[in-house]
């Protein structure tokens, strides 16, 4: 049987888990621009936020994921939740990182005339420094979800969902020929979602930056 | 001897701005950029801060808005003290324009200048009047940049648009950090002259930095000089900045040419324009050559029916000169300088050039004697200098 004739006979599963996949970093992704955007928007003014915001998100790229899902599953249990935490923390660097740089890149003669003509601090957030700092915040997303959509192959470990149970079905039946087809068809299901995100947040990008802050 | 900047000489009417003793000393600085500083601005008056890099200007204007917030000292707006008052709410109040400009590069033309009018939540249709009034002002036409993204204009627009959003609703007291620099001079001039313009119309309190004494002497009703260690030198109107400079700092950053400078604050409509008899058109053309040979000039315009110069009639006339006249290259207005009409002259060398009014109709003659005897109006008569006569050229 060849790994077509494989992938003929159980396509139906690997589209289910690479849709399960999907939604599992989509959510992971969503919550780290949640939480890192803000994050990067308390801290960059000052050389010490920066470094406190920058080290800690790196600090969490070091954690092995088996430790990480050793300190979530007493709190969350095992299945999606500890999952969709553990991608979140993960996808946090590049977010904060490229948030923080996007900032600090605006024109500090446009902020200070946005101050000079009477904008309070809130309004500048919003109408000028986030927009002009929008497509480095986006650059940061894409390469997140590049990362996020190798990482949560891992989520299976902890009974979460995606193309990880195809992998871990393959490592259990190690020996036989269908394990290499069960970690092949999770890897293509990887790839394919690594192209429709790039492509979806190319667009995205396209669609929510201002064409005067296109660089 | 240093003088502090309240003006003795100054309108009686209250200030528009008035800092009492204002110090900005930034942490980690030994001596403050700003130390002690007492100034008061009139109402309705352009007043410029002149003085070397570092001397504290920027410090200053931002102080004023409270951009930075002072170490000590007070801001008077209007009377009112606004030291404590709510920056934003005083910032809507104050217009801003900066050399940078600081244009959001995201947004259009339109929707910059409207930034102020909106904040303050004036409805769409009212903006958007604004806006084209605005543009109008600053000689842009509205139809042709609104839509435009800042980076789709040459600098000298973008400070246009700086400029209009300064003055988005309209504010009594606008602060403006060399607002024209960093552009071609001629550019710069036209901006200067456009917004000497608006000036006369608005009657704005203006505060503006600048490090080019010429900006200064052409923009201010009057110059305050700074020295390097943020002291006011001298406080004054730039005619007695440039006749009488207070110190010899002042007299050193007023450089050489003070005379020359001084030409460039007068109008010809100020001044006396001899009298310079013409030709009228209807004179026959055979009579023309007699009529300037009659008189004591070597020449005479020729003038058509409506007073309008054609040109210079020579006393040794003859053919088509005795027509029209020698070309006449330069018209001089009542609103040029008598640098203008200076730099006339010595461009076409001669020692005379035509003056017109607003009409275009001819008033006299301006001639080297007349441009002297204003520069030595302080120091005496103008020396008598025989053997000089106009020698009008193709001027
Ligand atoms: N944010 C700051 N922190 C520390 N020192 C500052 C800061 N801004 C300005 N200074 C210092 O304060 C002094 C005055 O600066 P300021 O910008 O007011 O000068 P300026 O007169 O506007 O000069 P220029 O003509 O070059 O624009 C300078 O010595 C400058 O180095
Ligand atoms: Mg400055």
């Amino acid at each position: 049987m060849s790994f077509w004739e494989y992938l003929a006979s159980n396509y139906l599963e690997v589209i289910g888990y690479t849709f399960e996949h999907a939604v599992l970093v989509l959510q992971g992704l969503a919550l780290a621009v949640l939480v890192g955007v803000p994050l990067a928007v308390l801290t960059y003014r000052t050389g010490l936020g920066r470094a406190a915001a920058v080290n800690s998100a790196s600090l969490i790229m070091t954690i092995p994921s088996y430790a990480l899902f050793g300190l979530l599953i007493p709190l969350l249990g095992l299945g999606t939740a500890p999952a969709i935490v553990a991608l979140t923390l993960y996808g946090l660097l590049p977010v904060v990182r490229n948030a923080i740089v996007g900032l600090r890149e605006v024109d500090p003669a446009v902020t200070e005339s946005a101050r000079g003509v009477g904008m309070d601090r809130r309004r500048l957030l919003l109408s000028i420094e986030l927009p002009l700092a929008w497509p480095v915040v986006l650059a940061g997303v894409r390469v997140s979800a590049q990362l996020l959509l190798g990482i949560a192959a891992i989520s299976a470990a902890v009974n979460g969902p995606g193309l990880g149970n195809l992998i871990l079905s393959g490592l259990s039946s190690a020996g036989t020929p269908f394990a290499v087809y069960l970690a092949l068809e999770g890897i293509l299901g990887i790839i394919v979602l690594a192209v429709v995100f790039d492509a979806a947040i190319a667009l995205l990008t396209r669609l929510t930056t201002t064409r005067g802050a296109r660089a | 001897m240093p003088e502090n900047g309240r003006t003795d000489t100054g309108p009686t009417a209250e200030p528009m701005i008035r800092l009492e003793q204002l110090t900005k000393r930034y942490p980690g600085q030994d001596r403050p950029a700003v130390d002690r500083l007492d100034l008061d601005v009139p109402p309705g008056e352009i007043v410029v801060l002149l003085g070397p890099s570092g001397c504290g200007k920027t410090t200053t204007m931002k102080l004023i808005n409270r951009l930075i917030e002072p170490t000590s000292g007070t801001i008077l707006l209007d009377g009112e003290d606004v030291t404590r008052a709510d920056p934003d709410a005083l910032r809507r109040r104050i217009g801003y324009a900066i050399q940078q400009t600081g244009l959001f590069p995201h947004r259009s033309v339109a929707d910059n200048v409207a930034t102020v009018p909106r904040m303050l939540g004036w409805d769409r249709k009212r903006v958007a009047g604004r806006v084209d009034e605005l543009l109008t002002l600053v000689g842009l036409d509205p139809d042709t940049y609104r839509g435009r993204l800042p980076r789709q204009l040459s600098g000298g627009q973008q400070q246009r648009v700086g400029v209009a959003r300064a003055l988005g609703a309209d504010p009594e007291v606008m602060l403006m950090d060399e607002p024209f620099g960093a552009i071609d001079p001629l550019t710069r001039e036209t901006l200067q002259n456009e917004f000497l313009r608006i000036q006369s119309e608005l009657g704005k309190t203006i505060v503006f930095v600048t490090h080019d004494i010429d900006e200064a002497v052409k923009m201010g009703d009057r110059i305050a000089i700074f020295n390097a260690g943020s002291g006011i030198e001298q406080y004054d109107t730039p005619e007695r900045i440039l006749t009488e400079p207070a110190t010899p700092f002042v007299s050193e950053f007023v450089g050489s040419g003070a005379a020359i400078k001084r030409l460039t604050l007068s109008r010809v409509g100020d001044v006396p324009v001899p009298d310079w008899p013409s030709i009228g058109q209807d004179t026959h053309r055979d009579e023309r050559a007699a009529a300037v040979r009659a008189g004591a000039r070597e020449f005479l315009p020729l003038l058509d029916a409506d007073r309008r110069p054609l040109g210079w009639v020579p006393a040794d006339a003859s053919g088509d000169v005795l027509d029209r006249g020698l070309p006449i290259v330069t018209r001089i207005g009542p609103g040029d300088s008598l640098f203008a009409a200076l730099d006339a002259m010595l461009a076409a060398n001669s020692s005379a050039v035509v003056v017109v009014d607003d009409a275009g109709a001819y008033r006299g003659v301006l001639d080297l004697e007349t441009i002297l005897s204003t520069v030595h109006t302080d120091a005496g008569p103008a020396v008598p200098r025989p053997g000089t006569v106009a020698t009008p050229g193709t001027v």
